[in-house]
């Protein structure tokens, strides 16, 4: 099923007015799925918020993959963030790590002149052992992940500052610089739009209609109860529409970054692997029931030492991508990345006890602080209450979520 | 002779799809041990959950008058100031504060916010003198059995002056020691006077303690029986719980035949397990036993008599320091090290402790079920979802669990349909052994039925069944031979033929090892 992987738009934008017993289904709908809905709305309300109150700045095609680019490495952190506090841990070193791996980037291309595709492999490798370090002593030592990761915190930022000895390190060759700022190379006639681009979103809207459409074939083949055609219809509606105006608003401008593709796939694979996947259902249980996922046989240490090392190679990627979009590696770079992973996977319904959350709301959640960032430079808020804001949104967010289910009885 | 105590009028509560209560009517007159039982999810915890305002008035139709008064509890300290107090089934104690500290929390003998030691401890000295608990007050509350915490349970009840004392399950998980000794404190409270209401589905102590007994089902008060009176029969009030005559309590099964000249299916020998923390001690000190095919052996024992710390450390060492000891099957030596491993020689260990180490409650039945074998439902390490859940329907209808659908959270069923959950789960994985470890405890007269039917069924299919129980009548009723326990040792077998509660009970209390 899609449901996961496919952004499901909120259904109350775009398409056309629906007679009332589709708006009273689709009411009903929304009441029952408030988790998963409620943040999209919010999402949806933000956007048009802050679109009206920058008069439409916020919705040009240069902002919207401005807002790609700065967000892509917190959205790529928050989906391992996600796997890790499902898993019931969390992961305070990646904001040192993503400084660390930077660093390194920047040491062996620079100072050393490794080609830069074997650059970055290292790198992703250095990723990888960090999170194998760490994941080991949390899954098979049993010292709290709190401990090891807040120790890996310092323990990074410091390699970092000795790695640069204090300085900033760049430029970066091309090839590099491309994995922050590049765009899909374009081809075909003109037309105004980013071809390539255009036919990007062409193709996500056959996978998108196809899937949905299979899945409800699927559903109903198994006798399982289906939403009714017309609210299907309206949702497959909602669904293309907005991959249509993302699509276009990009096509007008320099077309889809590359890291807007890579964190696609990202968001795919992993929504896939958490939903689908016997690995996925295995971090839901350790982090829903610990005892109980061990005397079902989960091999719980394996899992969450995987959780780990995986969340070190998406810091690593993070990293790459902060350093090449800074076009340098610098000693402070990846300064709180951790908490806006955090906040991001907080926002997007994960739960501190572990067991609850999805990888598709960690990147709602990220886009939700994304937009504010955005919105708030646009509107030029200083820092100052833009860390204020942010902080009141994390707080509302999860307020809403436990007022909900307090109201739901759960 | 005075008015009732308490009176429930025509309680309705619904939840959102489910109606709990349609129409409760419940009458416990002063100084009475009131019972009050039903199948699960007949409405019991639903009704003492209005009574003691942890749901608040307004939420449910009808009223309630305590001693003739009108209450409109928002809270459960509101309840409590009226001298209502109600004892859940999970105590609610802190592990780590001392017995005084517990006795008097949220309601310390403080001045100015300061606490009063030498009242706190005086005080505390007599309330656990009054329930009969001969500890130091500054004991810690996790250095005690659960059979006293129960009672330091009764004693805080005690220091908020209580007058109308509510007990859910109180003896569900205590030994029959523990359980006697309470059921005497009930009737030494009687007659100081306290009202009780207890909620049990064990129906001797019905008979033992109780004065009335108000049978629930389906959300209804169905009648409300004088225990004294002699047509109050335990099968005329099964008949009442289930709406008909339940003539047999364990479903027919051929006894087995143990075919000659094969090796047990299913053999331990000399296993001995140490203490996790204090390593001296053997919790489960040189045990054999050995199943064969088909066949039902039962495990007796009292509470810490080491049944459950056997069967975990037999299953992939899951309790303590495996200290010796050889597991084989078939004739062959296997290894448990474990959990996957024991899975994967076909040994399911079902746990009694559903909510701790058996499910995971915020997800959905079709998951809790498939969890042990996602391997039969997957390729490649890809989870097909559409055959997991046609999987689970399966157990949902030939297990009659009830859930409107396999995607409802396991934690919102009922203490039944949970175990019913648990036992699919493990029957999903397919095993050739099953250990079963309390499998009825917590759960109503109809669904122990349907239970023991699957039991039977398990076994008939060839499986080896062992069953851990602290029921009796149920090791009685379904067992081929039955071990008995004391202190982690082995002391005696008995086969079904002959066996008595008596006799059982005789070996279960024995200290040192027989040799047969």
């Amino acid at each position: 099923m899609s449901a996961d992987v496919t952004a499901p738009a909120p259904p109350e934008r775009g398409g056309p007015p629906a007679g009332p017993s589709v708006l009273r289904l689709m009411l009903d709908g929304l009441r029952r799925n408030m988790r998963q809905y409620g943040m999209v709305i919010a999402l949806g309300l933000i956007v048009v918020l802050f679109a009206v109150w920058t008069d439409g700045d916020l919705l040009l095609p240069r902002n919207v993959s401005n807002l790609v680019l700065q967000n892509s490495y917190i959205l790529v952190l928050a989906i391992g963030m996600m796997l890790v506090i499902i898993s019931g841990h969390i992961d305070l070193s990646v904001g040192s790590l993503t400084a660390f791996v930077g660093a390194f980037l920047a040491v062996l291309s620079v100072r050393h002149d490794v080609p830069w595709p074997l650059a970055l492999v290292l790198c992703l490798l250095v990723g990888a052992a960090a999170g194998a370090v760490q994941g080991y002593l949390i899954a098979y030592l049993g010292i709290p992940s709190f401990i090891v990761t807040l120790a890996g915190m310092l323990l990074f930022r410091g390699l970092t500052e000795i790695l640069l000895k204090g300085q900033t390190l760049g430029p970066f060759p091309d090839g590099l610089q491309k994995i922050g700022n590049g765009f899909l190379p374009a081809f075909g006639p003109d037309t105004d739009y980013h071809n390539p681009t255009l036919l990007l979103g062409l193709v996500l809207i056959a996978a998108v209609v196809w899937q949905e459409v299979q899945g409800r074939r699927r559903q109903r083949e198994f006798a399982l109860q289906v939403p009714p055609l017309r609210l299907f219809a309206l949702k497959l509606a909602a669904l293309v529409a907005a991959i249509v105006a993302l699509t276009l608003l990009l096509a007008s401008y320099k077309g889809a970054p590359i890291i807007l593709i890579a964190l696609g796939a990202l968001v795919v694979g992993y929504g896939y692997l958490m939903r689908n996947a016997v690995f996925g259902r295995h971090v839901y249980a350790i982090g829903g029931n610990l005892p109980a996922a061990k005397l079902s046989g989960v091999k719980d240490k394996k899992v969450t030492f995987l959780v780990f090392l995986n969340m070190g190679v998406l810091a690593a990627l993070a990293g790459l991508v902060v350093a090449a979009r800074l076009n340098a590696a610098s000693p402070k770079a990846g300064v709180n990345f951790e908490l806006e992973a955090i906040a991001s996977s907080f926002i997007g319904g994960a739960s501190m006890s572990g067991g609850v959350g999805t990888v598709l709301g960690a990147i709602i959640g990220g886009l939700v602080l994304g937009v504010l960032n955005n919105g708030m430079n646009l509107l030029s808020v200083g820092t100052d209450w833009q860390q204020v804001i942010k902080g009141l949104a994390l707080l509302l967010a999860v307020g809403f979520d436990v007022w909900n289910k307090r109201r739901s009885g759960a | 002779m005075a008015g009732p105590v308490l009176e429930m009028r025509s309680i309705v509560k619904t939840f959102p799809g489910v109606t709990a209560l349609s129409d409760v009517t419940l009458t416990v007159r002063p100084g009475e041990v009131h019972a009050i039982c039903g199948e699960n999810g007949a409405g019991k915890s639903t009704l003492m959950k209005v009574l003691s305002g942890v749901h608040p008035y307004g939420s449910y139709e009808g009223e309630v008058l305590f001693e003739g008064e009108e209450c409109r509890f928002r809270d459960i300290r509101a309840s409590e100031r009226q001298g209502i107090v109600i004892i859940h089934q999970e105590l609610a104690l802190v592990p780590y504060l001392s017995l005084a500290e517990n006795l008097f929390l949220g309601n310390e003998h403080a001045r100015r916010g300061l606490i009063d030691w030498t009242e706190t401890l005086r005080h505390a000295t007599k309330l656990l003198r009054r329930v009969g608990l001969d500890e130091h007050p500054e004991t810690r509350v996790a250095d005690i059995g659960v059979g006293k915490q129960q009672l330091v349970e009764i004693a805080k009840a005690l220091a908020k002056s209580v007058r109308l004392l509510i007990l859910d399950e109180p003896t569900a998980a205590l030994n029959d020691e523990d359980s006697g000794k309470l059921l005497d404190l009930i009737l030494e409270l009687k007659a100081q006077g306290i009202t009780c209401i207890v909620i049990s589905h064990k129906l001797n102590e019905i008979r033992k303690v109780a004065d009335s007994v108000t049978v629930l089902r389906d959300g209804r008060s169905v009648e409300t029986l004088d225990v004294r009176a002699p047509g109050t029969t335990e099968e005329r009030i099964i008949a009442g719980m289930v709406g008909r005559d339940l003539d047999h309590r364990f479903p027919e099964r051929p006894p087995h035949e143990p075919e000659s000249g094969t090796a047990p299916a299913l053999e331990v020998r000399g296993w001995t397990v140490r203490h996790p923390i204090d390593r001296q001690r053997k919790v489960v000190d040189d045990v054999s036993i050995e199943v064969r095919r088909g066949e039902i052996v039962g495990i007796a024992g009292l509470m810490g008599a080491g049944r459950t710390e056997l069967a975990m450390s037999v299953f992939g060492r899951s309790y303590g320091r495996y200290a010796g000891g050889t597991v084989l099957k078939d004739g062959r030596e296997i290894r448990t090290r474990t959990v996957a491993e024991a899975v994967g020689h076909g040994i399911a260990y079902v746990t009694e402790d559903r909510k701790h180490y058996g499910l995971n409650l915020i997800d959905t039945v079709h998951r809790n079920v498939s969890l042990t074998a996602l391997g039969k439902v997957a390729r490649r390490g890809i989870v097909d979802e559409h055959a997991e859940r046609r999987a689970a329907e399966g157990f949902r209808t030939a297990m009659n669990i009830k859930a409107p659908t396999v995607l409802e959270p396991v934690g919102r069923l009922s203490g039944g349909n949970q175990q019913k959950v648990v036992l699919s789960k493990w029957i999903f994985a397919d095993p050739d052994v099953l250990i079963l470890d309390e499998p009825t405890r917590g759960i109503d007269v109809g669904a122990k039925y349907e239970i023991y039917t699957v039991i039977g069924r398990l076994a008939a299919e060839g499986r080896v069944v062992v069953f851990i129980s602290s029921e009796l009548p149920e090791l009685l009723g379904m067992c081929d031979r039955i071990y008995t326990m004391a202190a982690g040792r082995l002391t005696g077998e008995v086969p079904r033929a002959g066996a008595t509660q008596e006799a059982l009970m005789r070996l279960m209390t024995r200290d040192e090892e027989v040799t047969p």
